[in-house]
């Protein structure tokens, strides 16, 4: 007998097994798919930002050759239905729910009115343009100036345009700040950007009247929430109906929420009895998809004349546009809850007020609340370093996390109260190494030096990522009866590598080889539940569902060799893919008459946090205010890597986002609540060749205590510190002006204005 | 974003061609780069769409004593490609260097854009920089247009509806002559915010001469800066010149506000870049 090497496919940078298929034009998405008989949805969306509706007028619509049906708020019943909040679903928000069409008002630019169904996608858009929409405008409701002054209320039971207050505590604030030498207090502002995926949403849905089936393909993110919001719309048994996940190009937090669409068009499948396809253009999209950021924060730091943190106290205010939608808590709460990210800051009472607004209502994005947070709280640290004469490396050092000090618990929030630790880490370990890399010592010199006609600066900072969302997440293992290995899950795939990250975990706790196992995800058949993929979740909750089904099907297939062999199942034990008792043995291969079948649940309450610690070196061009990114470095703890060549191409993506957030991306609103950015050429965003020198290095210094793999949600996270980072190393920069931004983007007009009001005061 | 229901038509002569533009509601249609998405968005929907493309003739680019002559029909990339251009004209390939990205610059065309004439291209820019003279076709016959008089305001020029671009004439090109070219986009390709090509001459004592300097996208349409242009005329091309003529650059635009740069931006890149420009000319 040879001796066997256990396989180690975990930790190795195998390629993407998805890229194949990507790469030769062989990825399958939503537009490639047709059912025979379908038919075409087109939406048509309110003009207004917000009004009453007077009047809806389908008829010359309806007449139009071609068109199937015109559907309206009416048609769904006395009330249509409305998207409840899939996370913090608190009663108190249920008045700020989205009907799935507009009813009664109108409350952004954008809003679902009316479905049209036709023969194709061209003549339903050219019957838009018959319908008659009267409604009578009220002002529009576009910040926080004009939701406070509250000329009008969206929600007029409400009363007011402040849907929710977040508090989030730890210590006393007070206390600290009555004691405090030094207190460093600002505005500061993020605008409204959002995920942009590559391809906009799209669903293919197809109503099978005979065995009252439901079945809907473009499904994402999470199937399972969709598929029991979705039958309580249609009011029908939620097993009644089949999601199918095709390929996806991103999801970043947005893709496969539920939008209204996502009861639209099944719904509309049902009342015409064909199938119906509905693809998003990108004007839609940027229109109708989760806007996110949008906060304006009144924030104070305190601190003792030795630099060191005591204490955070302020108010928030997000801009959560029309609706709150299926998880438009999340940012706003993470703001007050995060804002400490990896120091210890004992003292904190931060509160957010969620405001509606009539802009597209907002949701997740990578990093919801944390790259607008840690913006703030990097901003106020090197505004503190500059006001105590501090180096910026020194007072950051000192006020880290020390591993001694976990698990460490983080500000408590409320009223959806959450408690969280961090887990595990060498904090000071990890920045003194990003320190070392960047060469922070030799490139400090260049700080604030005029070179060529442009001034250099530098910046640091560290984050914390959260990952690893509960309650649970199912794995089903199913040893095929030709031996190979079929897994079923949960999570879904938005382009994260899902499949092979999976064939790898899996590969390593069967011990088998990577081309003998399948991976199956995110359809609603496959298993019986499934949460799916958000907060940076899926390879730590769905691979450790592996782990806990592997040890399952082990079982299993003792017992059915067992049962081959006529011994007891202690006697045999698993070599390769074979059964051995003794010198006899039996394959994987015809092991039992049916497929071995297997499911397990991973059950977690505790989040893991990845951190690190990133360094940045840019020049200004006072003569534009174009800003150059000279080198991007990023060094992050994940506890355990999986794959080092996927979650290198996360960490790379992520920073490369985060600098679009920066720089460049934008949802502007006139004063009339019109969306001024309607197209790739007006929303900027960052392309192959703007940042070319980032680098990112990924470390397994501590591994995650709450999971069987050690690993902490990662690849996500890049994008958290990288506005507060190069915001600061803009400011270190023009220091000899004695310019501070405080506010995203910095676009070149931006910057270019700074340093043009530093020069008139210097003057 | 679907096109509202047209026609199409492919002649194979201009004289067809024009014909064709007063029967309905018609637009030529070049490289499409800036058509079709208009139409997509569905802000035009005109009843019929003339394509050049199988028209003869059109495409040439053609050097002789008169100068360079481009074909309404030549594209960004024939431009990039043609390697007597690079010596013939300096100026015109750094500028189309900057237009659009690599697909678009495939199909997008010269009369497209004189045609079409957003204030922030690049082509309208060299045409009014270079003093280049625009031919046309119409039920009138033959016409041609000093670019100084073409271009007369955002999206807006000398063009009937039923005259046809066949072809610009830039003057020839001296080879001791000293340009600059620069401009200032958000992205690489992106439309620039601000922009300037300039040109001069220098004396045998060393003097600037028949000084050239255009702006786009600072303005509503492209135009030469002609007191930016006094500034330097008759001076030692220094440092100090440039810097006049940058700054009387800066005081002769009236540049737009939009989403993306407000007009007191967009002057302080005109003067940024116009002391650019002839930083680079100098060299
Ligand atoms: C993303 C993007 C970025 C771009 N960036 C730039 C840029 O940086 N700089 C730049 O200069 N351009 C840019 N463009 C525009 C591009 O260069 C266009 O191709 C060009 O402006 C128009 O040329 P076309 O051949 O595509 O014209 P078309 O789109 O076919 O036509 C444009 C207009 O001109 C008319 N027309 C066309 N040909 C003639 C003719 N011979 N006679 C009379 N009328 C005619 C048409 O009727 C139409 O009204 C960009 C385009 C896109 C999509």
């Amino acid at each position: 007998m040879t001796l066997r090497q256990p396989n180690s496919f975990v930790g190795r940078p195998v390629e993407r097994i998805e890229d194949l298929r990507f790469l030769r034009g062989k990825g399958f998405y939503i537009s490639d798919l047709s059912r025979p008989n379908q038919l075409h949805a087109v939406i048509f969306r309110s003009p207004e930002a917000h009004g009453r509706i007077k009047r809806i007028g389908i008829e010359r619509a309806r007449a139009l050759k071609g068109v199937h049906a015109v559907i309206i708020a009416s048609d769904l019943g006395p009330t249509p239905p409305h998207i409840p909040l899939r996370l913090q679903p608190l009663p108190e928000l249920v008045p700020f729910h989205q009907p799935m069409l507009a009813f009664e008002k109108v409350r952004y630019v954008g809003e679902p009115v009316a479905v049209v169904v036709a023969d194709t996608a061209a003549i339903a858009e050219d019957a838009l343009e018959l319908i008659e929409l009267d409604i009578e405008t009220l002002p529009a409701i576009t910040g926080r100036a004009s939701a406070e002054a509250a000329q009008s209320v969206l929600f007029e039971g409400h009363g007011s345009n402040e849907a929710l207050v977040w508090t989030a505590v730890r210590g006393n604030a007070d206390a600290a700040f009555a004691k405090a030498d030094l207190i460093i207090k600002d505005t500061f502002r993020v605008q409204r950007h959002a995920a942009m995926f590559m391809e906009p949403r799209g669903f293919v849905a197809e109503w099978q009247a005979d065995t009252q089936r439901m079945q809907v393909w473009g499904a994402a993110k999470v199937a399972w929430a969709n598929r029991r919001i979705l039958a309580t719309a249609l009011q029908i048994d939620e097993h009644a109906i089949d999601m199918f996940e095709l390929d996806v190009g991103g999801g970043f937090g947005s893709r496969g929420e539920f939008y209204p669409e996502d009861y639209l068009i099944p719904a509309a499948a049902r009342i015409v009895g064909r199938p119906v396809k509905w693809i998003e253009d990108r004007r839609e999209h940027l229109m109708c998809a989760n806007h996110a950021r949008d906060i304006e924060c009144n924030v104070e730091m305190a601190l003792s004349k030795d630099g060191l943190i005591l204490g955070l106290r302020g108010m928030s205010y997000s801009d959560n546009g029309a609706y709150l939608r299926t998880n438009g808590s999340v940012g706003p709460r993470n703001i007050s809850q995060f804002m400490s990210g990896p120091y210890k800051i004992e003292n904190i009472h931060l509160q957010t007020t969620m405001l509606t607004t009539n802009k597209t209502p907002s949701g997740t994005f990578r990093g919801p609340g944390r790259f607008e947070t840690d913006f703030v709280r990097e901003r106020l640290i090197d505004l503190a370093a500059s006001q105590l004469g501090m180096d910026r490396a020194v007072i950051r050092r000192k006020n880290l996390v020390r591993d001694e000090d976990m698990p460490y618990p983080l500000a408590t929030i409320t009223p959806y109260e959450s408690v969280t630790d961090l887990d595990s880490g060498d904090y000071p370990a990890v920045f003194d190494l990003c320190m070392t890399e960047f060469g922070w010592a030799e490139k400090s010199a260049l700080a604030g030096k005029l070179i060529d006609g442009r001034y250099h600066g530098i910046a640091i900072g560290s984050f914390i990522e959260g990952g690893a969302a509960g309650p649970k997440e199912d794995a089903r293992l199913v040893l095929e009866l030709d031996g190979t290995l079929t897994v079923y899950l949960g999570s879904s795939a938005v382009g994260q590598g899902l499949q092979t990250i999976m064939t790898q975990i899996t590969a390593d706790a069967m011990e088998m080889p990577f081309d003998q196992i399948r991976v199956l995800h995110g359809s609603t058949s496959h298993v019986k539940d499934g949460f799916g993929s958000y907060h940076s979740r899926s390879t730590v909750m769905g691979g450790s569902a592996i782990l806990l089904a592997a040890e399952k099907l082990k079982d299993k297939i003792c017992e059915a060799g067992a049962a081959a062999l006529g011994c007891a199942k202690e006697q045999v034990l698993i070599d390769g893919q074979t059964v051995r008792h003794g010198d006899r043995s039996v394959s994987f291969a015809g092991l039992s008459p049916e497929p071995i079948d297997v499911e397990a649940s991973f059950f977690n309450k505790k989040y893991t946090y990845a951190y690190g610690t990133q360094a940045a070196h840019v020049s200004v061009d006072p003569g534009t205010g174009h800003v150059r990114v000279h080198e991007y470095l990023s060094v992050e703890d994940v506890g355990r890597m999986i794959n080092p060549l996927t979650l290198h191409g996360q960490a790379i993506g992520a920073i490369v986002q985060g600098l679009g957030g920066t720089f460049l991306e934008h949802l502007i609103y006139d004063e009339n609540g019109q969306l001024q950015t309607g197209s790739l050429a007006d929303y900027l965003l960052p392309t192959a060749s703007d940042f070319p020198k980032i680098r990112a290095i990924t470390l397994e210094l501590k591994p995650s205590p709450n999971n069987p793999l050690g690993a902490k949600g990662a690849g996500e996270g890049g994008i958290i510190p990288v506005g507060g980072i190069i915001t600061n190393a803009v400011a270190n920069a023009l220091s000899s002006l004695g310019v501070e931004p405080m506010e995203l983007p910095l676009s070149p007009s931006r910057v270019w204005k700074l340093i043009d009001d530093a020069r008139k005061r210097i003057v | 974003m679907k096109l509202s229901p047209v026609r199409y038509a492919a002649p194979t002569s201009v004289e067809e061609a024009v014909a064709l533009l007063a029967t309905c509601d018609a637009k030529i249609i070049s490289g499409g780069q800036s058509l079709m998405p208009i139409m997509a968005f569905r802000l035009a929907s005109p009843e019929l769409l003339v394509d050049l493309k199988k028209i003869k003739g059109l495409g040439d680019i053609v050097l002789d004593s008169e100068g360079l002559h481009l074909g309404a029909k030549v594209k960004w990339i024939e431009i990039e490609t043609d390697v007597r251009l690079k010596t013939a004209h300096p100026l015109l390939t750094k500028a189309i260097e900057h237009v659009a990205h690599y697909q678009i610059r495939n199909r997008g065309t010269v009369g497209g854009s004189l045609a079409h004439a957003d204030p922030a291209s690049e082509m309208p820019a060299i045409a009014a920089c270079c003093d280049a003279v625009i031919s046309v076709v119409g039920s009138g016959g033959l016409r041609k247009i000093n670019a100084a008089d073409f271009f007369v305001g955002a999206l807006q020029t000398r063009l009937e509806p039923d005259e046809i671009i066949v072809k610009i004439l830039l003057p020839p090109w001296p080879a001791t002559r000293r340009w600059g070219f620069q401009e200032f986009s958000r992205r690489r390709g992106d439309f620039a915010l601000a922009g300037i090509a300039a040109y001069f001459d220098v004396e045998p004592d060393g003097r600037a001469t028949n000084a050239h300097i255009a702006v786009f996208g600072a303005s509503d349409y492209q135009r030469r800066l002609t007191g930016a242009e006094a500034e330097l005329n008759g001076k030692k091309p220094t440092a100090d010149t440039f810097a006049a003529a940058a700054r009387a650059a800066a005081a002769e635009v009236d540049p737009p506000s939009d989403i993306h740069a407000p007009a007191d931006y967009r002057r302080a890149l005109v003067e940024t870049l116009t002391g650019r420009a002839l930083a680079d000319a100098n060299r």
